[in-house]
């Protein structure tokens, strides 16, 4: 493993991963291995998941696509150099903020949508001019085993490498210094990738999870708030970080709401959801198991059902649950809905806030108000008003948590920023020395007076009047020099 | 017993009251601090003399004035820092609302440095109040008279339901990291940096590092030495050379290094006079910990220029080093004070070699007549900032940011960088329920038929997928 970090360093140090040409031609190749070995990417997500291929197409290899054209069109707006505003001091200089890679990047991606959450990264990475240590988790075996034989047949085997392992290996790359990490994950793992990253001063985003909260207000229309719910409840069986984790309305409404989730999901998965193919299952025995004892105690309005031998658990609701219960205790990350009733808006939203800021939060509600109110009185990574999941789905918006959900964001020009140094840079020239006396030493009352009229005074308009400025600047210099001031 | 629990707890209380978020509330706060400045600058120059022995001038343009600065631009661009920021939308969501909302984090610690005691202390304060943050200030116990200004003073300019100032040695820092905050601002070494960073690990707390580093200064042969020396001299001597982004050492080639020497010290007997010591605009190093340590960097090399110490003020005077061998300790540390080695470098490339074999710096300055040449340094390295033919003049400008790569720190701040360091940036997507038909096609059951329209709407250009 060492030899292999050492590796990737030292091909980032070659400066080749820099030129856009190179950048793009990499993204172009990562294009052609999503084409031509979608067969084999498929198989593996399909596998992993109990996905079936219409599913995994839709839910990952299209994001990744379009992140890569994204990329692609974008790279040469998003690499050049800002201009930054200049004051009374700056302005005959040249100043602007210009990107630079970072050096070797570290991606550790997770389970539950095993290309995307792995290969989103690596194309911003890429984009930005890094080399790239991916860390695909191995929970999802072949998706991670995959990626390991087909990067290096598209990409540059120096800069781009794939190192897979359990605990310990990921352990064990920790201990190397990258110059950024991006964990996603949960926030137990987080903790240790930040706590080691420390040791380095690496910086690193992290995307976490928790329980993202579903206020289903009185006032909207129920059949499409309760059939985009189930959507995004059921999807992947659950296994989605910004799934809507349990739902927050008033007792009248949780037995429509069952109903028409019922009648949701019969549209979905039809009368035999085991058989349906869009119907994913739970990726291992534990986490099955985890789920199951979620259910211990509980109401089950509907669902319930489960086949260990398949790993299949039903798309179930809970109503009346209580908050102390476990299945309100961790993020649930799998088909199970509760519903906790409360009493009025205001009540939700304390509820909210004595948790966890999540990392999404979703509200269905025709008043627009009250939607904005309850914006306005919560925090959350991101926030879909009157859908679920959507918000991921726009690249212009940032992705990512706060608070235990997360540190930072990616997605679109976010992945390029997240993985670029914002380098400001100021070029003067040697000339006009003259006007500098001002500030140099000795100093004097009114050369105090000068320097804050320099850098309190805001420029405005007209390179004329800078230059009157600047030439008057000379002239105090001169003058004070010669004792008249 | 923690010291901070009852203070912590009162903050966390009022943030979650709402108090901070209005626009109002912020400017008010922003503009207490506008007063602070300006009804204490003679407490606050007498501190900054104590402790630093700072002249007037520098108090003004490298604390007072800054800090000013930052809070008129605060007030100035408040409520349009604070505006959701519209995003550009995709077929899918044409019809939708899609907007970034800055939210403040809730309780924000800032730990500030004893070098800049007012400006390091304030500028992030500036950023924290106008994202609508609660803040615990925690100002350096080091740089002791101006401590006690802002522990005493200050407060009375804000809304101390909101803010404290909290105060303490190492000690009390640790005890201060075990607490859960929303954000860490903090200012100081690398080593410190990475305590910082593991303590908020464990609360999953973003940071923001403001570290240090030594930063190399490029002296190219095709150059006026005086102008340079002028320049390389004016920001190496600047509060004793105490500043995060001072010019740490030079390199140069031999023959510039010749002219380069009788340069400085022309500059250096200009600005402070025949005997530096007498001078009331050279500082003095901090404290006898630092003054001790830079008195042993003295012994490194040779001294071309001054070399002359005094304990009992802790003065040391402007000095050059030459003949300085990579592995002695001016060469290892952060110099952190008014010594400058010159290294001597074969030409370009053993310069950006011998740069970049070290960690990176939060400042770079080249000096050269050919734009080419600066343009090579700035492009074959990296550092925090870059500054071409001039000292750290781009920490002027509000609209660059302000902040680290690698060792030399992470985040960054200054003008709107600050505001939106300690905002947590929300993604918002706000839909209607119609056009629930159209939605449909992402729906299960799934067919090709679905899948194609859905790509269609996703714009995915040019996806041509086997399943079709």
């Amino acid at each position: 493993m060492e030899r292999e970090v050492q590796r990737v360093r030292a091909a980032f140090r070659s400066g080749r991963s820099r030129p856009l040409t190179f950048r793009r031609q990499q993204l172009k190749a990562l294009r052609r291995m999503v084409q031509e070995r979608e067969k084999d990417i498929l198989a593996a997500i399909t596998a992993d998941l109990s996905k079936s291929e219409l599913n995994a197409y839709s839910q990952e290899v299209i994001s990744v696509l379009g992140e890569i054209d994204l990329m692609l069109e974008k790279l040469p707006e998003w690499a050049a150099a800002t201009p930054a505003r200049k004051n009374l001091l700056t302005m005959l200089d040249e100043a602007y903020i210009q990107p630079e890679p970072l050096g070797v990047v570290l991606i550790i991606g997770a389970w539950n949508y095993p290309f995307v959450l792995t290969i989103q990264p690596l194309i911003g990475a890429i984009a930005a001019g890094n080399a790239v240590i991916v860390k695909p988790s191995e929970i999802s075996e072949n998706t991670a085993t995959t990626l390991a034989e087909l990067l290096p047949q598209y990409l540059d085997q120096d800069l781009y490498a794939v190192i897979n392992g359990g605990v310990e290996e990921t352990t064990e790359l920790l201990k190397h210094r990258f110059d950024h990490i991006l964990y996603t994950g949960n926030a137990t793992v987080g903790k240790i990738v930040m706590e080691a990253a420390a040791k380095h001063l690496t910086p690193v985003t992290l995307e976490l999870g928790g329980k993202s909260p579903c206020y289903v207000d009185r006032d909207c229309d129920l059949d499409v708030a309760c059939r985009r719910i189930a959507w995004g409840k059921y999807m992947n069986c659950g296994q989605t970080c910004i799934a809507p984790d349990y739902v927050l309305c008033e007792p009248a409404l949780q037995d429509q709401i069952v109903q028409k989730m019922k009648d949701a999901v019969k549209e979905f998965y039809g009368e035999n959801i085991k058989e349906s193919p869009d119907y994913e299952r739970i990726i291992n025995l534990r986490h099955f198991k985890r789920i199951l004892s979620l259910l211990e105690g509980q109401k089950v309005a509907f669902g319930g059902e489960t086949d260990e031998a398949t790993r299949y658990i039903a798309p179930t609701i809970l109503t009346d649950v209580d908050p102390g219960s476990k299945v309100m205790q961790e993020e649930i990350f799998g088909p199970v809905l509760p519903i906790v009733p409360v009493k009025s808006a205001e009540e939700a939203v304390r509820f909210i806030n004595e948790r966890e800021k999540p990392l999404a939060l979703y509200i269905f509600s025709q008043d627009n108000k009250l939607t904005k109110w309850l914006i306005d009185h919560t925090s959350s990574g991101g926030v879909t008003g009157n859908d679920v999941i959507m918000h991921f789905m726009l690249s212009s918006l940032p992705f990512g948590g706060v608070g235990s959900s997360g540190m930072g964001a990616y997605h679109g020009k976010y992945s390029f920023d997240t993985f670029s140094h914002q380098r400001p840079c100021l070029l003067k020239s040697l000339k006009r020395e003259g006007a500098n006396k001002l500030r140099y030493p000795p100093n004097s009352p009114s050369k105090v007076d000068w320097a804050k009229f320099f850098l309190l005074r805001r420029f405005s308009r007209g390179k004329l009047r800078l230059l009157l400025l600047t030439l008057l600047g000379v002239l105090v210099a001169v003058l004070i020099k010669a004792g008249h001031c | 017993m923690d010291p901070f629990t009852d203070t912590l707890q009162r903050l966390r209380e009022a943030f979650g009251s709402g108090r901070t978020r209005p626009a109002e509330f912020r400017a008010a706060q922003l503009r207490g601090l506008g007063r602070f400045l300006r009804e204490n600058k003679q407490l606050l120059q007498g501190a900054l003399a104590q402790d630093l022995h700072k002249s007037v001038f520098e108090s003004e343009v490298s604390e007072i004035s800054i800090s000013q600065s930052e809070i008129d631009s605060a007030l100035r661009n408040l409520r349009a820092w604070m505006k959701d920021e519209k995003v550009s939308k995709n077929l899918a969501t044409q019809l939708d609302s899609a907007f970034i909302r800055k939210e403040p984090f809730g309780l924000v610690l800032i730990v500030a440095p004893w070098n800049y005691p007012v400006n390091l202390t304030l500028v992030p304060l500036v950023g924290a109040l106008a994202a609508g943050n609660c803040v615990v200030l925690k100002p350096s116990e080091v740089s002791k008279s101006t401590e006690k200004v802002l522990a005493e003073v200050l407060p009375r300019y804000l809304d101390q339901s909101c803010f404290a100032v909290v105060l303490g040695g190492p000690q009390e820092m640790g005890q201060l990291l075990e607490h859960k905050f929303d954000y860490i601002f903090f200012t100081g070494s690398p080593q410190v940096g990475k305590i910082v960073m593991a303590a908020a690990a464990k609360h999953l707390t973003p940071v923001t590092l403001e570290l240090g580093g030594k930063n190399p200064c490029y002296v190219d042969d095709d150059c006026d030495p005086q102008t340079v020396a002028n320049r390389v001299a004016w920001f190496r001597y600047f509060n004793t050379g105490q500043t995060c982004v001072a010019p740490d050492y030079v390199l140069c080639s031999p023959e510039m290094q010749a002219r380069l020497l009788p340069a400085l010290q022309s500059a250096i007997t200009r600005f402070y006079g025949e005997d530096p010591q007498s001078s009331p605009d050279l500082g003095r190093i901090i404290n006898h910990k630092h003054f001790q340590r830079l008195r042993d960097l003295l012994s490194c090399g040779r001294v071309a220029i001054g070399g002359q110490s005094d304990e009992s003020e802790r003065y040391i005077a402007p000095t050059v080093l030459v003949d300085v061998q990579e592995t002695e300790p001016v060469m290892q540390e952060e110099i952190f004070g008014p010594i400058l080695p010159i290294m001597n470098v074969r030409g370009l490339d053993e310069a950006i070699d011998f740069i970049n074999r070290r960690e990176k710096p939060l400042a770079l300055y080249a000096f050269s007549n050919s734009n080419q040449v600066v343009k090579r340094v700035l492009a074959q390295t990296s550092s925090g900032g870059f500054c071409g033919n001039d000292g750290f003049m781009h920490m002027t400008l509000s609209s660059l940011p302000f902040g680290g790569v690698g060792t030399s720190g992470m985040g960054s701040y200054h003008g709107k960088f600050s505001f939106d360091t300690f905002s947590h940036h929300r993604a918002c997507l706000l839909r209607r329920p119609g056009l629930e038909k159209i939605y449909a096609i992402r729906y299960p059951p799934h067919s090709p038929r679905n899948l194609r329209l859905l790509l269609l709407a996703m714009e995915a250009r040019g996806c041509s997928c086997t399943l079709l």
